[in-house]
């Protein structure tokens, strides 16, 4: 029972944390009430409306319009009357794709088969009219969503964009085309007939909670339903969820993790790894999980990279950094490196490799990208004189002596003196 | 959970248990995306093989499917069971030429098929997918957002994930690291897998391991190469057990019989100038003849005609000395050196060093001056002299930088390296160094 009840919650909180059930949002009645009135009005009168919404990754666009259409498609005088075209700048990305997945959408293949259309227009007018001829002569209405409106602004001429805005604005037939986007300048993208024909709405989604709001969205996510399953369990559940929420280690990761993302999607994808631990014999979130989850996610990567590489390969990164400082950070090449690291070897006695394996070395960090040619390579210069970047930070590069794992004591010593004294 | 298969996977319970809760049972949603990384041969595909052999999964590696359109096709005849054949006339699954296709496609058929739960997409060297279409990743990355499916898209790779953001960016994945292995991992792991052949004691594989390691460690963490090394040079450790000379016990002999062997293969195989074949026949060679070949000769070794290596030379000093150092070097009254150009030579810092930056263009011109001042005997600018000139391009010794622009001379630039101009100075017994300006200085 207990184990059937753990793994019940861990599947619901798992869907939610995928963002699979559109829960409504906190804090943004406002927004979802300005939506949910156009495409009311759109669905009942006939009004041909366009909106943006803009907001950054993970600020909710996508989940506030799935819940909006979700809600309106359950009233009563909207069933119906009301059909979603979803399109994706990311799948997408020309228009003649865009328009035979229209088409796909409205289910009117059938209808345009065998058709030669001349223009866009044309087409987009036949798919309109094709929805017009039923009985009562009346169309239904149309919602356009475009996830990731940028990437249609970079389509040719924005036939597609140019098209939909200019029905929505005519009102040849009811439609309502929302566009959800991260980019803020979205608007300059946007050509001059196409710019005049938006109606110039916009939802900005903006994360202005404060922390205590932000606290009150994680504890929403993770509380049960009432009708969940039986009242003890459920009860003892958002108990415990409470208590983790209240738990000050908790708080102090939660309140790092607001000062450097507030968005809500990164604050799931922390708690994904603390709910994915629920077992049988886990049957509580554990502060602790919530820590381990914020050191992964939050692990610098060059640094735990760096600390894998060889001896050798250290070395060499230790030598560059050298060579960026005394140099100023100017791109520097394999043969300098090389003579550092000679020199090195020298004066602190240590294994000297011969030139062919330290090449080989230094190409292992190459194709790990934490050195980078300076330039476009041309293939005329040898590899050996080929101007080169140091891809990771002096910082890092200490953090990973200093980790390494019986790392020599010259290394460490060169590490923090200049270039050449020992 | 003490008796799933992962405890087998010697030190690498702690990111095995990682994944796992992750991917929990079947008919859980999946985070949409998981980014596995670590440096090669740390175990990667080998705990996402075991952990995915029960769950519907496919393994795709961007090496092999190098467009998105050969990706898709991959992925959709692996999940159909389509296997292109001289029956189908080799075609796929189906048509699908972009993202939007595949989509929705796949969404056809994980609702065609009724998968009870997760389909994993292993995608290896994904670093790849950013030399693809600029939306493929951005898409793989939301693909269970696209399709509504439960989908999870695992990145496997050797490059952080901060290499892979561009645009205007896209949901993060979760990120698991795999750390290389420490030295008693490496250890534990070669005994635990060795192929060493041969009734050896156990003690005697493990001081034997050891020593590969400690003697390749500083150099090379990669247990593939560790491992290759080991079983590569057995036969060398054992051979004075097996004549009989030493007792399987006595360490320190063996280790300096065999402590020759594994810093020459340090410089030679562990390169793979050589195959591991043609090492063992060298191997068993030298133990007839005791001349050790020197390791540096199969690099720089190479036959030229007489006057070809004199333009060889000629052309290296002329790309690494300055043009106004040639008066001196090559000029009749070449003893009386200026003050001020010593004083020069003690400026010149490492910085402006031509051994340092690589070589510099020349004229055709100032090449053949240079070319006829260091032969000795007399030589006539035949078009023989000016066709070898050509074959020193074409051999990749060479190469010509000047566009193909008539009125000017060609210009040329010399593209090896100090070792082999030294050998083949060597050869016909000329002292390049002497004429190096950044050596004579």
């Amino acid at each position: 029972m207990e184990e059937d009840f753990i793994s019940s919650v861990q599947t619901l909180l798992r869907q939610r944390l995928c963002g699979k059930c559109h829960n409504q949002l906190r804090f943004r009645e406002n927004e979802i009430k300005q939506l949910h009135d156009l495409v009311h009005r759109t669905a009942t009168v006939g009004e041909s409306n366009s909106l943006l919404v803009i907001g950054p990754r993970g600020s909710g666009k996508s989940t506030l319009l799935e819940g909006v259409l979700d809600d309106l498609t359950n009233e009563k005088d909207v069933t119906g009357n009301i059909l979603v075209v979803r399109l994706n700048g990311l799948l997408q990305t020309d228009d003649k794709i865009a328009l035979a997945e229209i088409t796909r959408q409205l289910q009117l293949e059938a209808e345009s088969e065998g058709k030669a259309f001349g223009s866009f227009a044309e087409n987009l007018q036949f798919l309109l009219e094709a929805l017009r001829s039923g009985s009562d002569r009346k169309s239904r209405s149309l919602v356009f969503v475009l996830d990731e409106f940028d990437l249609f602004a970079h389509h040719r001429n924005q036939t597609l964009l140019y098209n939909l805005f200019d029905v929505a604005q005519s009102a040849q037939a009811p439609i309502c085309v929302i566009g959800l986007t991260v980019r803020m300048d979205v608007l300059e993208l946007l050509e001059k007939r196409v710019k005049s024909r938006f109606s110039h709405r916009f939802i900005h989604l903006l994360p202005t909670y404060e922390f205590k709001e932000y606290l009150e969205i994680a504890q929403d996510v993770l509380t049960l339903p009432q009708d969940f399953a039986s009242k003890k369990l459920v009860g003892d559940w958002n108990k415990s969820a409470q208590e983790f929420m209240q738990d000050s280690s908790v708080i102090d990761v939660l309140q790092q993790i607001f000062y450097l993302d507030k968005s809500i999607q990164h604050l799931y994808q922390l708690l994904m790894i603390p709910v994915c631990k629920l077992n049988a014999e886990h049957t509580k979130l554990l502060a602790s999980d919530l820590y381990a989850s914020f050191k992964i996610l939050h692990k610098d990567d060059k640094a735990a990279m760096l600390q894998g590489v060889s001896i050798l390969e250290l070395t060499l990164v230790l030598a560059m950094k050298h060579l960026n400082e005394v140099y100023d950070g100017e791109p520097f090449n394999f043969e300098m490196v090389f003579s550092v690291y000679k020199k090195f070897t020298q004066r602190a006695a240590l294994q000297s490799f011969q030139k062919a394996v330290v090449i080989k070395a230094f190409e292992h960090l190459c194709s790990l990208e934490i050195v980078r040619a300076a330039e476009s390579s041309t293939s005329r210069t040898q590899r050996e004189f080929r101007a080169l970047r140091l891809m990771a930070d002096s910082s890092q590069i200490m953090e990973a002596v200093k980790r390494y794992p019986a790392c020599p004591n010259e290394l460490k010593h060169w590490s923090t003196t200049p270039m050449l004294t020992l | 959970m003490p008796d799933s298969p992962l405890d087998v996977i010697a030190c690498r319970q702690e990111q095995s248990r990682q994944l796992q809760s992750l991917f929990g049972s079947p008919i859980q949603m999946t985070a949409p995306c998981v980014f596995v990384y670590g440096h090669s041969a740390t175990g990667k595909t080998l705990v996402l093989r075991s952990l995915l052999q029960k769950l519907t999964h496919i393994f795709v590696n961007c090496v092999e499917c190098y467009s998105a359109r050969l990706l898709f096709q991959r992925v959709l005849n692996e999940l159909s069971g389509h296997v292109p054949s001289a029956a189908n006339d080799f075609t796929s699954y189906s048509r699908c030429d972009n993202t939007n296709d595949f989509v929705r496609i796949l969404k056809h058929l994980m609702q065609q098929k009724r998968l009870a739960g997760t389909l994993y997409l292993v995608l290896q060297k994904a670093e790849r997918l950013r030399d693809m279409e600029a939306n493929l990743l951005p898409a793989l990355l939301r693909l269970q957002h696209l399709t509504g499916e439960n989908v999870c898209v695992i990145l496997e790779s050797e490059i952080v994930w901060n290499k892979f953001w561009c645009g205007t960016g896209f949901q993060d994945p979760i990120i698991i690291h795999f750390p290389e292995y420490s030295k008693d991992e490496l250890l534990e792991i070669m005994l635990s897998s060795s192929a060493l052949d041969g009734e050896y004691s156990s003690e005697l594989k493990e001081s034997y391991c050891n020593l590969v390691i400690s003697v390749f460690h500083t150099a090379c963490r990669n247990l593939r190469e560790l491992q290759h090394m080991a079983q590569l040079n057995f036969p060398k450790y054992v051979e004075p057990i097996v004549t009989g000379e030493v007792q399987e016990d006595d360490v320190r002999k063996l280790w300096r019989n065999v402590e020759p062997h594994l810093k020459r293969a340090l410089q030679t195989v562990y390169l793979h100038e050589i195959s591991s074949s043609q090492w063992e026949r060298m191997q068993a060679e030298k133990s007839e003849e005791k001349a050790p070949p020197s390791a540096l000769s199969s690099r720089v070794s190479m036959e030229l005609p007489y006057y070809s290596k004199f333009l060889l030379i000629a052309a290296y000093l002329a790309s690494y000395n300055p043009s106004k150092s040639d008066r001196r070097f090559f000029s009749k009254n070449a003893g009386r050196i200026n003050k001020r150009t010593v004083m020069n030579v003690d400026k010149k810092s490492e910085r402006t060093s031509s051994q340092m930056l690589g070589p510099k263009s020349f004229g055709l011109d100032r090449l053949m001056a240079i070319f006829y001042s260091i032969v000795e005997e007399k030589v006539a600018p035949s078009a023989y002299i000016f066709s070898q000139m050509t074959s020193l391009v074409n051999l990749g010794l060479m190469t010509r930088i000047s566009v193909s622009d008539s009125l000017e001379s060609p210009k040329f630039k010399c593209l090896v390296s100090l070792d082999m101009i030294r050998a083949v100075a060597k050869n016909v017994s000329f002292d390049v160094v002497r004429y190096l300006y950044d050596f004579v200085g």
